[in-house]
């Protein structure tokens, strides 16, 4: 899993491995905004965290049908499908790598952005948990869902309706904790609940995703 | 040690394409799979290394032992030659042996970006992943395709020597001969009969 995972990232941070692409993106869509709603920083305020949420969530859907299509396409999803690592496990580790080159920058990048919105003061320590703890949600079910879709042509467009609907949940909670967070009530119960999805997620999933991967995969 | 197979049926799409497959390789052997195209010498050896379940038959080889090796090499052109066999040795929870370069002809593209080789070299290369797992059990499809005679040579020494010699077993579908002294097993007689129902329901997944 270990090999799986560091191949993946040194895969990511090579020419032309798609590292910094969600990042990018997501910088572009928050920049995007102010032009779009008018320089009103009240309303800009009021929007930031369902803006930043939402915006990477797109940004992490960008790279996802890259998580298995390249090693199905270059045949080594087949001979890890034969050697001692347990799908599961390849699942797992994909999901990781996702998260590490994705999640986590977005993560890291996202309270720099906030200001471009006019995010409210107290709210930026919350943006940062809040995606912390969201983030590799998004990169587990976005793992399932790209395993799904492996083996279809141009499977990009059907990943994105395939796992957008199951985002929404992590959306939710996760907007919800920022906006708390803003207007300076308590954020206990979102970001539980925000936890208790990524937990769940990180425990179902990668299974869920094996089984996808050995049925496509005949 | 030995591979077994016992009246062995395989679908390819949910259709059968060989039926009543037996077929048994001692250690130390190898066996030539022949036919022509389309009789199911891939759908055959994908099924032996267990990426599609068997319709009906028996398989019996010790199970951590197989390894498979397909058209495709599985090397990744953004890393070099050694990173990409390195990779495959942990993944296989061992360690690269530098003599495997030497056995395939790759010390000198050792450092070079998988991107940059030919179609010849990066066939050596994935062919130099079955030096590095260190697996007993072999099921190569096509393994000398774009090779040159030479390479062909040093693949076949490479079986012949440090496979088969070592007590490995190696099942090999491909049209040309390798030289080595491996009995051939013909499919066409395995050819399933067509089914008028058209299949399980495998064809619908």
């Amino acid at each position: 899993m270990i090999a799986l995972l560091m191949r993946d990232l040194r895969l990511a941070v090579r020419a032309g491995g798609g590292f910094g692409l969600g990042l990018a993106f997501f910088l572009i869509v928050v920049v995007l905004v102010p032009f779009g709603v008018g320089p009103n920083s009240d309303l800009l305020a009021k929007i930031a965290p369902g803006i930043l949420w939402v915006a990477a969530l797109l940004a992490a859907l960008l790279s996802l049908d890259r998580i298995f299509a390249l090693d199905h396409e270059d045949g080594s999803l087949a001979l890890l499908a034969t050697s001692p690592l347990p799908m599961e496990g390849a699942a797992l580790a994909k999901a990781v790598a996702h998260w590490l080159t994705t999640g986590l920058p977005l993560t890291l990048a996202a309270p720099a952005l906030g200001a471009l919105l006019n995010l409210p003061g107290p709210a930026y320590s919350f943006l940062f948990v809040s995606l912390l703890i969201g983030t590799p949600a998004l990169s587990v079910i976005g793992t399932f869902g790209a395993a799904l879709t492996i083996g279809i042509r141009r499977g990009g467009l059907l990943l994105s309706l395939l796992v957008l609907p199951l985002y929404v949940p992590t959306l939710i909670f996760g907007a919800e904790a920022v906006r708390r967070g803003a207007e300076g009530l308590a954020t206990g119960t979102p970001l539980i609940m925000l936890a208790g999805i990524t937990a769940g997620a990180i425990a179902l999933l990668p299974f869920a995703a094996a089984v996808a991967l050995r049925i496509n995969l005949r | 040690m030995e591979l077994r197979v016992t009246d062995l049926k395989c679908l390819r799409g949910g259709i059968p394409v060989l039926d009543g497959v037996s077929l048994a390789v001692a250690e130390g052997q190898a066996l030539i799979l022949r036919g022509p195209n389309g009789i199911g010498k891939t759908t055959l050896l994908r099924t032996l290394a267990g990426l599609q379940p068997a319709e009906a038959g028996e398989i019996a080889y010790p199970a951590e032992e197989g390894a498979y090796a397909s058209h495709e090499d599985g090397i990744k052109a953004a890393l070099s030659v050694r990173e990409n066999l390195s990779f495959w040795a942990r993944v296989y929870g061992r360690r690269m042996d530098e003599a495997v370069l030497q056995a395939f002809d790759l010390v000198d593209l050792a450092e070079r970006p998988a991107a940059t080789l030919s179609s010849g070299q990066k066939r050596r290369l994935g062919l130099a992943r079955l030096g590095v797992i260190g697996r007993k059990v072999l099921f190569l499809d096509e393994p000398t395709i774009s090779l040159d005679r030479f390479s062909v040579k040093l693949f076949a020494d490479f079986l012949r020597d440090q496979h088969l010699a070592k007590g490995g077993i190696a099942v090999i579908a491909t049209h040309i001969d390798l030289g080595l002294e491996a009995p051939e097993l013909d499919l066409a007689p395995f050819r399933a009969a067509p089914e008028v129902a058209g299949g399980s329901y495998e064809a619908f997944l």
